[in-house]
């Protein structure tokens, strides 16, 4: 078998996000997100909900169990059964997450998707983020409009749980006492040198930073057959 | 019983600048485009839109015509950035009220039920309070004490939505997967203007569907328009897809020259230059 890549790796790290996650739905945003969520699925969470990304529940090979238009998903959320992972336009120390603009909101400098369901979702089911390119235009000191709430905004919020970020360069989480963010694991072949040039704030570092885990010789093979055979994955993460 | 079928361009002439508009759909999925190519077609302008937004508030936005749009995204999917929208964005064509899609959602709740308001568990610690500076909070008065969103009634003057099939009184079919929202547009609309694939009798409604389906009841509809490929070039599932070639032209075009070119005649010349295929060489 040909070396783990770089995505793949990407994979094991989104899928990880919804271990023990129960009976609940897996709403991932993006490829990798995609195939982590359905690798989970088939794995080690096998009581996790699909959605075929519109109004269908199904298992990983498309039979439907059920329908989840969007008012009955948005009722979902606030119901919290749900780990969703969203994309970021921006994201800061405390995981503030922006979609919605760059620049003064006002009048912004480039117009982006709007604040979605961001609010909704980051105050009532768990909210992870994946970042396919890790930079500092990404990771920001501080986001132009707070779309998803981070843990300085959430003011303890019960329902408030940002469990991980992920992207091609690592794991993170907020796991430290002020919630900051914290690099949790890097992905082989990431030095902490790169992960912190592309990054705009400081970031909470342990004494010893452990590497991602690599898939199993299973898992591997789920990914490469049965999952994402046309390889896609590699154009969202390159090696 | 009462007929209700009209035109699009009968639509547009009930339409006042100033209103209210609510649009069914949701980013580039059963927009109601026929009514709305009708409404660039007239002179009516100075809109408050209310829209899960696609090329309706692209268009709209670029022609002019929304002095303010209530929306939480606008998007055409499977191209995530609607050009249109950015551009008049970014040269503040418009006033904007950014909300969630659940509060979104719940603002057409509370207007359908004659609320002033209903509680929601979003939109607190986001910058959607900072920007809409209007928005209020409530206390719950129960023991747990949880301060809440209290999202405003987002009442319309006239909803526009577009399902598969419809009577001639208002009875609304939908047939692809998910209903969005457009019954309640139609419940939170003073008057509501359905277009539809195909009129049918009302006994072929449910002929081959179960009545669970007939997402449009017809007191909530004013107005029934029959207008084939009317949700063009977004889709309409299972009648047709999204049409991806015309999308990627509406996107990539000069909106003067797109306008220019599909929006000069009426629908039927619309359906024509669609039909014609010119703008995929």
């Amino acid at each position: 078998m040909t070396e783990v890549t770089r995505a793949e790796y990407c994979v094991i790290a989104c899928a990880e996000a919804w271990r023990d996650a129960g009976e609940v739905l897996a709403s991932p945003m993006g490829l990798i997100p995609s195939v982590g969520a359905r690798l989970a699925r088939l794995t080690f969470s096998p009581d996790l909900l699909l959605t075929d990304g519109e109004a269908l529940l199904v298992t990983p090979d498309g039979t439907v169990e059920g329908w989840l238009p969007y008012r009955q998903h948005l009722a979902l959320v606030t119901g919290g059964r749900r780990h969703v992972m969203m994309g970021a336009s921006q994201i800061d120390r405390y995981g503030n997450q922006n979609i919605s603009c760059i620049g003064d909101w006002e009048r912004p400098k480039r117009q982006l998707l709007g604040v979605r369901g961001a609010p909704v979702n980051t105050l009532n089911n768990p909210t992870s983020y994946w970042i396919p390119r890790h930079s500092r235009r990404v990771f920001v000191e501080k986001v132009d409009m707070v779309c998803g709430v981070g843990y300085d905004h959430a003011a303890g919020a019960r329902y408030h749980r940002i469990p991980r970020v992920v992207s091609d360069l690592g794991v993170f989480d907020f796991d430290t006492p002020d919630r900051s963010m914290r690099l949790a694991s890097l992905h082989p072949g990431v030095t902490l040198e790169q992960v912190r040039e592309a990054t705009s704030f400081e970031l909470a570092v342990p004494d010893e930073v452990p590497r991602t885990r690599p898939p199993t010789a299973e898992e591997l093979r789920l990914i490469r057959e049965v999952l994402d055979p046309g390889n896609t994955r590699a154009r969202e993460v390159g090696a | 019983m009462s007929d209700k079928t009209t035109t699009a361009d009968e639509v547009a002439s009930r339409l006042r600048s100033g209103m209210t508009l609510g649009i069914g759909g949701w980013g580039s999925r059963r927009k109601p485009m026929a009514l709305v190519r009708a409404l660039l077609r007239s002179d009516v302008t100075d809109l408050t839109v209310v829209s899960y937004g696609g090329p309706d508030v692209g268009m709209l936005a670029a022609a002019g015509r929304i002095r303010k749009l209530v929306a939480p995204f606008v998007t055409l999917d499977s191209i995530p950035l609607e050009p249109h929208y950015r551009a008049a964005r970014e040269r503040g064509a418009f006033e904007l009220m950014e909300i969630d899609e659940a509060m979104f959602m719940w603002g057409l709740h509370a207007a359908a039920n004659r609320l002033p308001f209903l509680p929601v568990r979003a939109g607190l610690g986001s910058d959607v309070m900072r920007v809409n500076s209007g928005l209020q909070t409530v206390t719950s008065p129960y023991d747990d004490g949880e301060t809440f969103v209290a999202v405003p009634a987002l009442r319309l003057d006239a909803a526009l939505v577009h399902v598969g099939r419809a009577d001639r009184q208002g009875n609304g079919r939908y047939l692809g997967p998910d209903p969005y929202f457009d019954d309640l547009f139609c419940e939170a609309a003073d008057t509501a203007y359905l277009s539809c694939e195909r009129i049918v009798d009302t006994a072929e409604l449910t002929k081959e569907a179960a009545p669970q389906s007939l997402l449009i009841k017809r007191h909530t509809v004013t107005g029934v328009v029959e207008a084939p490929n009317g949700a063009h070039f977004t889709s309409c599932a299972p009648d047709y897809g999204r049409d991806e070639a015309f999308q990627k032209a509406y996107a990539t075009t000069p909106w003067a020259d797109f306008a220019a070119q599909f929006l000069g005649g009426d629908e039927q010349a619309y359906q024509s230059a669609v039909r014609e295929g010119e703008w995929t060489s």
